[in-house]
């Protein structure tokens, strides 16, 4: 046997997976309380005591970590156009696992400058411009972060390359990265470098000032931020590796207390010849986060996404007791229904099925009808998933519940959703042992293993 | 400060719902050699993703194809929305059959001209035509282009 243990340092629980890379079996999981104020050793010793007591005594030959204790890797973003550079700044961010705090496009006012110094970000992403293209914003609102209080978080400047060092330069007092375009050319996102740029970042500077360094005479250190690991996990899972194939496209969904994780894993290409593609490409493996969707913390953001009568009517719960129950669970947030509490498991049956149902249709692109003289024509922006046949299924509130494949059906079109290009029919797979960013991050150095692992464990949940 | 030597960028698409195509690739071949930077947003692209473009691009000219017969209408409020998006001096051009029925191209000019463009250019204006223009429109530096103004 050879061991492997796989950390996911979190906000709350710090969880463990022990993985037996010969077998390519999972051989238990456990958690504990994150201890990040103390030592964040403690809070790992305790998890491996639970788990040990499952399996018995573990010899470990490798360790890997992520996290998204301390508030996880919190960023702030700058474009020009919000459509445009703004945009693809942030879907960079997100998809280096960061939680992307604001986004601002345009000319920095003194008002946004003193809310940066306010969020001071981990990292603060600067862009604005094709290669070549528009130098203005970008100069302009590097002089206004050159008004920032704060030094204490580094710059990375991935605008239009003719101004790169002009950049540099006024913001010569900060700790900048130079890095490519993250937009070169009109509409075509360039994402990699300064993804690359934030994974180190993130190895080198803020592992150590979150105080997670301690855990790294342990470990092989910290390598991601967990929501990069799940990303890592879902991508090798729709791609495969050269030698073990995957299971093609898909949407996954991570529905958590305070937010909503989509991720889809598609180029999403018109499905139809009818449709013209508008805006922004695309990344194959695409992130998005809904802040205001959440099972506790943003529970009145899933009601504010969808409606009470609704809920209402997928719980079989009054309108009046859904909405007390609400308010009750926004304050409660720590809530989790027991078997004998049939109102309760209703309503979160509901609020979850509203969530994914909310989220998964802003993450999908859309259509827009045209009329033009020869008849009806489209515009798609954003991905066409209406062939994606799996979605997968993680966070607290879908595994934790028999109704996973009832809430997932709502991440379907329905035949009303025309223009909404959300996946049609799916196969549901069900992270119940919650390993998705545990195999992210075995897929470092054992993709394969990672591949494999997933494929038996994952659940799957019946064909709609 | 900057004064290398700097290509002229131009976004270069068809207006509205219309999908000919064809002219559209001539003149994006036409104008990249000619020397110009061109970002081409093919058809069926409204005025909206045209000022995105030209603001992220710097750009220095938006050239409007409309072929299909509704450019006018496709064309109104485009000069303003310019103006509110910071574009104070970007030139416009329009061509293609901008109109429809016959009529005589200097009408045509007037009409295109009270919706705030620089220049309107009829059916079949060759690609050299185009860029002469450009051409000494862009030496001229950015004029104070005002709807209906004279040369
Ligand atoms: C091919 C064609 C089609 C094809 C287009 C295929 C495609 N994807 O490209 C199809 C069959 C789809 C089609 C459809 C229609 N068409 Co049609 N089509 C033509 C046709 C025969 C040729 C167009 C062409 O390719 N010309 C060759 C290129 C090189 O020339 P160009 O486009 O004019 O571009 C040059 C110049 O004008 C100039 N230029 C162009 N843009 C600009 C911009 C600037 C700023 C400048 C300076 C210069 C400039 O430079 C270009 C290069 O030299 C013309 C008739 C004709 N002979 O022109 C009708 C024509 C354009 N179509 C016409 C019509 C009415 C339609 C339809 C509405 C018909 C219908 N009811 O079904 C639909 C509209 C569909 C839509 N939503 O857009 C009319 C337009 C009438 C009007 N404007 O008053 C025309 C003129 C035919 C006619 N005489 O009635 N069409």
């Amino acid at each position: 046997m050879k061991a492997v243990l796989l950390i996911d340092f979190g906000s709350t629980y710090t969880k463990i997976t022990a993985v037996d890379i010969e077998k390519e079996e999972i051989l238990g999981t456990a958690q504990s309380f994150t201890t990040i104020e103390t030592d964040i050793n403690d809070g790992l010793k305790n998890a491996l005591k639970i788990l040990e007591e499952k399996t018995g005594p573990l010899e470990f030959s490798e360790k890997y970590a992520c996290s998204s204790a301390a508030g996880g890797l919190r960023m702030v973003a700058i474009g020009l156009v919000p459509e445009l550079t703004a945009q693809a700044a942030k879907q960079a961010s997100l998809g280096a696992g960061a939680k992307v705090v604001k986004t601002y496009s345009y000319e920095l006012t003194d008002g946004d400058v003193e809310e940066i110094d306010g969020i001071n970000p981990d990292i603060l992403l600067l862009t604005g411009g094709t290669d070549g293209g528009n130098k203005d914003n970008i100069i302009h609102n590097a002089h206004q972060l050159a008004k920032l209080k704060s030094r204490s978080f580094p710059i990375i400047i991935a605008g239009n390359r003719s101004c790169t060092d002009r950049v540099a330069e006024i913001l010569e007092d900060f700790e900048t990265f130079k890095c490519e375009n993250v937009m070169p050319k009109l509409n075509i996102p360039n994402v990699e470098p300064v993804q690359e740029l934030i994974r180190s970042i993130f190895l080198k500077k803020i592992v150590l000032a979150k105080g997670l360094s301690q855990a790294e005479e342990l470990i092989k250190g910290i390598l991601m931020p967990t929501p990069a690991a799940m990303l890592e996990a879902m991508k090798l899972l729709a791609k495969g590796t050269e030698t073990e194939e995957g299971i093609g496209d898909l949407v996954g969904v991570d529905l958590g207390g305070a937010t909503t994780d989509v991720y889809s894993m598609s180029y999403g290409l018109p499905q139809t010849g009818a449709a013209v593609l508008k805006g922004l490409r695309e990344d194959y493996a695409k992130r998005t986060v809904e802040g205001d969707i959440g099972m506790r913390y943003s529970i009145k953001g899933i009601v504010a996404a969808s409606d009470i009568m609704r809920i209402s009517d997928l719980s079989g719960l009054s309108e009046r007791k859904c909405e007390e129950m609400i308010e009750y669970l926004s304050v409660h947030t720590d809530k989790v229904p027991g078997d004998d509490e049939p109102d309760f498991i209703a309503l979160d049956y509901a609020l979850a099925s509203m969530a994914v149902e909310a989220a998964v249709t802003r993450h999908a692109g859309k259509l827009e009808p045209f009329y033009t003289p020869t008849g009806i024509s489209y515009m798609q922006t954003g991905k066409d998933l209406t062939g994606v046949k799996t979605v997968v299924a993680t966070g607290g509130a879908l595994i934790h519940t028999k109704r996973t494949g009832d809430i997932l059906k709502h991440t379907l079109s329905k035949p009303e959703d025309a223009f909404s290009l959300k996946p049609k029919e799916a196969e549901f797979l069900v992270d119940r042992k919650y390993i998705l960013a545990a195999m992210g991050l075995l897929s470092t150095e054992y993709p394969d293993a990672a591949l494999r692992i997933m494929k038996k464990e994952l659940e799957k949940n019946g064909v709609s | 400060m900057e004064k290398e030597k700097k290509k002229h960028r131009i976004i270069l698409g068809v207006i509205g719902a219309d999908v000919h195509a064809v002219g559209n690739t001539i003149l994006n071949r036409a104008l990249q050699d000619a020397g110009f930077e061109v970002t081409n947003l093919g058809v069926m692209v409204p005025q909206e993703e045209m000022i995105r473009a030209a603001v992220e691009d710097g750009a220095d000219a938006i050239l409007v194809s409309s072929l299909y017969g509704q450019g006018e209408i496709d064309c109104t409020g485009m000069r303003e929305k310019c103006e509110e998006a910071g574009l104070k001096d970007i030139l416009l051009y329009a061509g293609g059959n901008l109109v429809v029925g016959k009529v005589p191209e200097k009408e045509i000019q007037e009409r295109y001209k009270a919706l705030g463009f620089d220049r309107a250019f009829g059916p079949g204006t060759d690609p050299s035509v185009t860029i002469a223009a450009l051409k000494k429109d862009l030496a001229k530096g950015r004029l104070h282009h005002h709807r209906g103004s004279e040369e």
